[in-house]
């Protein structure tokens, strides 16, 4: 073995003409140096895999996370399972309400719910697609314990003790062809183990809920006399016994049950949002992002008086470049300025531009506001110029106009910084050169200078645009009516109206559409042409 | 036999683990608003509690605008800090659709009137959610610049939209709530069938157009501080804000500004236990709660503020401003000569309709 290694190791001259090369080892060099390389690129990913893991974990997943909640809609049928099965075979364009079978399910459905303190939640998630929806749950919530369904409870255990005994139901209920016979009541049962549970209670000593006998009754009334005489499960007799009699039972109507607690359950608008969102996953939230709505009948526009986020992210988009632009306007020529003058006034003048970007933003949105409202600074110098009338001083805030001058003002260091570090690269002998050779001084400018502090705005521009479409902090403060940004909407819908799928369908189209812009400068600019400094 | 001892040392041990479960936190950290709210609640509730139970740490967070978000997220994330929040009553009725905050049977968790009142008559119809501690009346309300109605100061609501008698910028809060109810109020609707015309396409159009006439001349404010300062400025003649930043205008800060009481919108702001917080933190917090909520503190508090006690037997304990040494009774929301013609917000109508008519709102203010 030594021997064939030795052999291997040192190719004859032969074996490298034919052969391929080979390392030390006898490898061939080529899969050695791809090793050799795997293996760098390894240790170099396990050298930054704790901080990748950590942006993956607490940056990125929250993210998509936050993201997934603007399709996500599970809400529906998980507080409703049975209903929303129920409703499957529903037509909405029938004009009618449903039938008894979808208000059984409902009830049982809610009485879990109610227990379970989640049907108000499910209200609110509804009250978003229909007005009115988050206090009609709250309302049958506090009634469906006060249902007359108690009756069928009364008329059961009066036949027959038993039933009103745990072990009885927990006996029935154990078993498969039982559970098979009394398809209802068996789900209804594996809510009211559940039930019990949350309340730490023991099954075995819990009184059966009026919601079991009410299933029960239900299912004993649809058994059919072969399936009942074919039942040999545990307490046959005690189950053929309580069918036989079922028919002397008055039917309760849970559809009258329920709209005695609100007549709203009749409205058949009603039924079709719960059936329009019962699916895991929605397009709703997306659609009511830009102004359409998902009704009963299909998406529809939503009314004019209620459109707002296509105009808000038109908006969004137009004030960020306009900031854009009136960065790069005043910004170009302070960076000129501070890149061509020696160092020691340079250095003074970059603190003048860094002071503002160290003080707090509420500071200078407040200034902002001492400056230009109508009582301020601005305005009472004009008045006392005579420019502008006492009666009719100028209004430069709360609108537009503010927000754009707060803004840029805010985001003007973020165009000065980049432009600043690129200008400073820029040799001043080429603008010589150009001279010297009989280039005006605009001509040398513009086609010798600016050129090369074009990745300069280019950096600039992406970062003003950016942080400019996401700002809420100063469009609130200063924004009045027109001046506000989706993102005001979007902290509205966050904080506020709770309505989070919307305000993460609002935020990825918005993200959507920065990628996109960003996409399109690539194409125009070229990526590569940025220099952040 | 030494089984046995080691079995029953073990039980012990068990059983002293479960005792001490019962035992109270000895830190809490409490939600409120900051500032002179914040403050009167350290003086009146957080201090006087701390000097009867030496080394209770209290740690204030200044959440309270974002509660119930951050509260939400808390949930989600399994790991609520918080043991208890300030909230108003509408966010306190959000939570509670949400299982965010704890239902509590009131005569159980909170003490009796000084007069032996059950709490839940105490507090009467303030308790507006099962979740929800009543805490302070406040009233969201008008004040004007005295120096500039000439000689006619406003008495009535209505004067916000007479801007012939009246011409200046206005100042109201950007939401519907409040102003859809004064502008009905103005347009000829009465206080008890505002919420049954609000309900109506028609009666939503209605408060729209009368805030229509008024829509050029109305800064729209965001933030409570918003109104003191445009009056300060001379900015508006008149605008909306709660009355204890009024209050503070007027008397500590002795601008030329007057309240104008007609149709201020009664609201509350109160306390919710965050649901499933651990037993010792919910022991030291129901001790805390039921302290902080008693007769005698809830009148401590207007010492400091301008906001009406919750409680009833209260009212007749509130005394004089802590450092202005002013009497507190005529300057409370709820005193007689103020309340001749107050409005309740109907909060129930709100949880239904609320984003149904933000949208519309915004819409409106957008056009």
């Amino acid at each position: 073995m030594a021997e064939a290694t030795a052999d291997t190791a040192t190719p004859t001259p032969g074996s490298v003409a034919t052969g391929p090369m080979l390392a030390a080892d006898g490898v061939p060099l080529k899969r050695s140096l791809a090793r050799a390389l795997r293996r760098e690129k390894l240790r170099a990913l396990a050298l930054i895999a704790p901080l990748l893991i950590f942006i993956l974990v607490s940056f990125i997943a929250p993210i998509v996370d936050m993201l997934f909640r603007s399709v996500e809609n599970e809400i529906v049928s998980e507080t409703l399972p049975r209903t929303v099965v129920a409703l499957k075979d529903w037509d909405y364009e029938s004009g009618e309400g449903p039938g008894e079978d979808v208000y059984a399910a409902l009830y049982v459905d809610l009485v879990e719910a109610e227990e379970m303190k989640t049907h108000t939640r499910l209200g609110s998630r509804l009250n978003y697609e229909m007005t009115g929806i988050s206090s009609l749950f709250r309302k049958t919530g506090r009634g469906i314990g006060r249902m007359d369904t108690d009756a069928y409870t009364k008329a059961i255990t009066t036949l027959d003790a038993a039933w009103n005994e745990p072990a009885t139901w927990i006996a029935v209920m154990d078993d498969d062809s039982a559970r098979a016979l009394l398809p209802e009541t068996a789900s209804a049962w594996s809510s009211w183990t559940r039930i019990v549970a949350a309340n730490n209670d023991d099954i075995a000593k819990e009184e059966p809920g009026d919601f079991l006998f009410t299933t029960l009754y239900r299912d004993l009334s649809a058994a059919t006399p072969d399936a009942l005489a074919g039942y040999e499960g545990p307490e046959a007799a005690r189950v053929r016994e309580a069918a036989a009699r079922i028919g002397s039972i008055e039917p309760v109507s849970l559809r009258e049950q329920f709209l005695d607690i609100d007549k709203d359950w009749s409205d058949v608008q009603v039924w079709g949002t719960i059936q329009a969102f019962s699916p895991k996953y929605t397009p709703g939230y997306f659609l009511s992002a830009v102004d359409l709505q998902e009704t009963p009948s299909g998406i529809e526009q939503q009314p004019d008086d209620q459109k707002i986020y296509r105009l808000l992210f038109k908006r969004t988009m137009f004030m960020s470049l306009a900031i854009m632009f009136s960065c790069i306007l005043l910004g170009y020529p302070v960076a000129f300025l501070l890149s061509s003058l020696p160092l020691r006034t340079s250095n003074v003048l970059l603190i003048l531009v860094l002071l503002p970007f160290w003080t707090s933003l509420l500071v200078r949105t407040s200034a902002w506001k001492v400056l230009l409202q109508q009582q301020g600074v601005i305005n009472d110098v004009l008045v006392w110029m005579g420019v502008v009338a006492d009666n009719d001083r100028l209004v430069m805030i709360n609108n537009q106009f503010g927000t754009i001058v707060a803004m840029t003002h805010i985001l003007l260091p973020f165009m000065i910084l980049p432009l600043y570090s690129v200008m400073k690269t820029i040799p001043p002998t080429y603008l010589r050169a150009a001279k010297s050779l009989g280039a005006t001084n605009w001509t040398a400018f513009w086609r010798v200078y600016f050129p090369q502090s074009v990745p300069g705005i280019g950096a600039g521009c992406i970062l003003v645009f950016i942080l400019s479409i996401g700002y809420y902090i100063t469009p609130e403060l200063v924004g009045g009516t027109t001046g506000t940004f989706i993102s005001n909407r979007i902290a509205y819908h966050i904080s506020s109206s709770l309505n989070w799928g919307l305000a993460a369908a609002l935020g990825t189209i918005l993200l959507v559409l920065v990628l996109a812009l960003y996409w399109v400068y690539d194409r125009i600019v070229g990526i590569d042409n940025v220099n952040l400094g | 036999m030494k089984t046995k001892t080691i079995l029953m040392t073990a039980t012990a041990v068990v059983l002293a683990g479960a005792a001490s479960a019962e035992e109270m936190a000895d830190s809490m950290t409490l939600v409120s608003w900051g500032g002179a709210y914040q403050a009167s609640q350290v003086n009146a509730y957080s201090e006087p509690y701390k000097a009867l139970n030496p080394g209770l740490e209290v740690i204030w967070d200044e959440s309270s605008n974002e509660a119930v978000a951050k509260l939400r997220a808390m949930n989600e994330a399994g790991n609520v800090t918080w043991d208890l929040v300030d909230v108003v009553a509408s966010d306190a009725i959000r939570l509670c659709d949400e299982g965010l905050a704890m239902e509590f049977d009131p005569d159980e968790l909170l003490a009796e009137g000084d007069d032996g009142t059950p709490a839940s008559e105490d507090f009467g119809d303030l308790i507006v959610s099962d979740c929800f501690i009543p805490q302070i009346v406040y009233s969201t309300t008008f004040g004007y610049r005295t120096d500039m109605v000439g000689d006619t100061p406003p008495t009535d609501v209505c004067a916000v939209f007479d801007t012939e008698t009246y011409p200046g910028k206005r100042s109201l809060e950007k939401r519907p709530i409040n102003n859809m109810e004064w502008a009905l109020i103005c347009d000829g609707v009465s206080d008890e069938e505002v919420y049954d015309v609000l309900e109506t396409e028609e009666g939503q159009a209605r408060a729209f157009a009368k805030l229509d006439t008024i829509k050029d001349d109305v800064i729209w404010w965001s933030a409570g501080a918003d109104t003191p300062q445009l009056l300060a400025d001379g900015e508006v003649v008149m605008g909306s804000t709660y009355n204890g930043r009024l209050f503070s205008v007027i008397e500590e800060q002795k601008q030329p500004v007057a309240m104008l009481w007609d149709a201020q919108v009664f609201d509350l702001d109160g306390w919710i236990i965050p649901a499933g917080l651990p037993a010792d933190r919910l022991a030291r917090v129901k001790d805390f709660v039921k302290f902080a909520t008693d007769t005698q503190r809830l009148a401590d508090q207007a010492k400091y503020i301008s906001y009406g006690p919750a409680r009833q037997s209260s009212a007749p304990l509130v005394g004089k401003h802590a450092e202005l040494g002013i009497e507190m009774a005529p300057h409370m929301p709820t005193d007689p000569n103020n309340a001749k013609h107050t409005f309740l917000y109907n909060y129930e109508w709100w949880a239904d309709y609320r984003d149904d008519l933000d949208a519309k709102f915004q819409a409106w203010l957008a056009q």
